[in-house]
């Protein structure tokens, strides 16, 4: 059977993939944040997911105000890097998982998530950033990967519950896949920030700690914070982190925390990055019995 | 009013400035092909006009007024596109929205970034 086994969340700022892709990694302003980011590209070897799930948003890039889904899911075969306005990426194809996207798509519905389902888009850096920080520069991506799009440009996003209980659907809809597939969901975006107004610049490294904890050891708590105060108190563009819970959603009750990393800044924004893994003492018949 | 134009220095891109904004994001969202950047380029003025934008979002953008744009539903991924077609990053942009320079701007994200202290609510702000 199909397991989710672990998420990982990290920030996806621009900035951090131009600077993989122009050979800045060294540089002074940026190698303390990829030191911070050895740990997983190690962890990963390891680990070798088959599948990740990556939830990301797209800024204006495969959805403009055209469209606007609330939750899309990548069930195509191959997703490629997107023109954003100055190239595409030197980065590998994304291929997808069809088969797999399928069931996913079938058992979300089913489950009450009315998800958009997208077979042809590009992928902008949103989804691609985070594939570099963890795999570096391959040739090919190691895995494949299903995209999981969801809107936190235009407001409001979906709630942080209706994200966290989206990640617990997500975990029943793998563990109900027949063949056996190690799985991650990743969740990217944040941590505090704002781009815009004159209140741009805006970081709250205590909101981001704390956020941290309630993510790993309270989740249901963090599901609870509201629209306003990730406004308020982490920037307009610090909402992102909704999409955070749907990673953690996906894994059990109690987890482990294997890797946790912040770093200020990235451009204009905070970066934070965890690997959470389930704890096996909690993974038992019946944790997952809350999906509804 | 709603809760989150408490908040200062903040323009929240809500369903209402994304419908007053929409034919000015299309523009933004137009600069994504290198025809139109060009074309947009030689008559700056002849371009913007042809999308059906009002007055006052003609002259904002004709004026690289980001945060009137904002204002008038400009939304900051759209109004990217215009950033990199003037050949100026997000961070350049977001300290001119700002009112700094980009060196202070620059210099503040080094120093752990704007804090939250006096800018959480027009009320009480301190600290713009």
């Amino acid at each position: 059977m199909a397991e989710i086994f672990a998420a990982l969340t990290t920030s996806h700022v621009p900035a951090m993939g131009a600077a993989v892709d122009l050979g800045k990694t060294k540089d002074a302003y940026w190698s303390p944040l990829f030191a911070g980011y050895e740990f997983a590209k190690h962890w990963i070897q390891e680990a070798k997911p088959d599948v990740i799930i990556l939830v990301y948003n797209d800024h204006a890039t495969a959805f403009c105000l055209d469209m606007i889904p609330t939750f899309a899911l990548g069930c195509g075969a191959q997703f490629a890097p997107a023109d954003e306005g100055w190239g595409r990426r030197p980065v590998p194809i994304v291929h997808g998982d069809p088969e797999l996207a399928a069931h996913i798509a079938q058992s979300l519905i089913l489950d009450e998530f009315d998800m958009t389902l997208v077979n042809e888009m590009d992928v902008d850096h949103g989804l691609t950033v985070p594939l570099s920080m963890v795999f570096g520069q391959p040739e090919a991506w190691p895995c494949k990967v299903i995209p999981l799009a969801v809107n936190v440009v235009q407001y409001p996003p979906p709630t942080g519950n209706r994200c966290f209980n989206l990640g617990k659907a997500l975990r029943k809809a793998v563990a109900s896949y027949d063949r056996d597939l190690r799985v991650m969901v990743w969740g990217t975006g944040g941590m505090s920030h704002q781009l815009q107004g004159p209140r741009a610049g805006l970081i709250n490294s205590d909101f981001d700690a704390r956020f941290m904890d309630m993510l790993i050891d309270t989740p249901e708590a963090a599901a609870k914070i509201p629209h306003i105060e990730y406004m308020r108190e982490s920037g307009t563009e610090g909402i992102e982190l909704v999409m955070w819970l749907i990673a953690r959603g996906a894994l059990t009750p109690k987890v482990r925390t294997v890797r946790r990393f912040y770093h200020v800044p990235a451009s204009n924004t905070a970066v934070g990055h965890l690997i959470l893994e389930n704890d096996p003492d909690a993974a038992v018949p019946g944790s997952v019995a809350a999906v509804g | 009013m709603k809760e989150y134009d408490d908040i200062p220095g903040t323009f929240v891109f809500d369903a209402e400035r994304a419908r007053r904004g929409y034919h000015l994001n299309k523009f933004c969202m137009s600069l994504m092909r290198a025809e139109n950047r060009t074309a947009f380029k030689a008559d700056e003025e002849k371009y913007v006009r042809s999308f059906g934008m009002s007055e006052e979002q003609v002259q904002s953008v004709l004026a690289r007024d980001w945060n009137r744009m904002l204002d008038l539903g400009g939304n900051v991924y759209f109004m990217a596109k215009v950033f990199f077609t003037d050949g100026i990053s997000v961070q350049f942009a977001a300290a001119q929205m700002s009112g700094m320079t980009q060196e202070a701007y620059a210099q503040m994200m080094l120093g752990g970034g704007r804090s939250p202290d006096g800018n959480r609510h027009k009320s009480t702000q301190t600290n713009g």
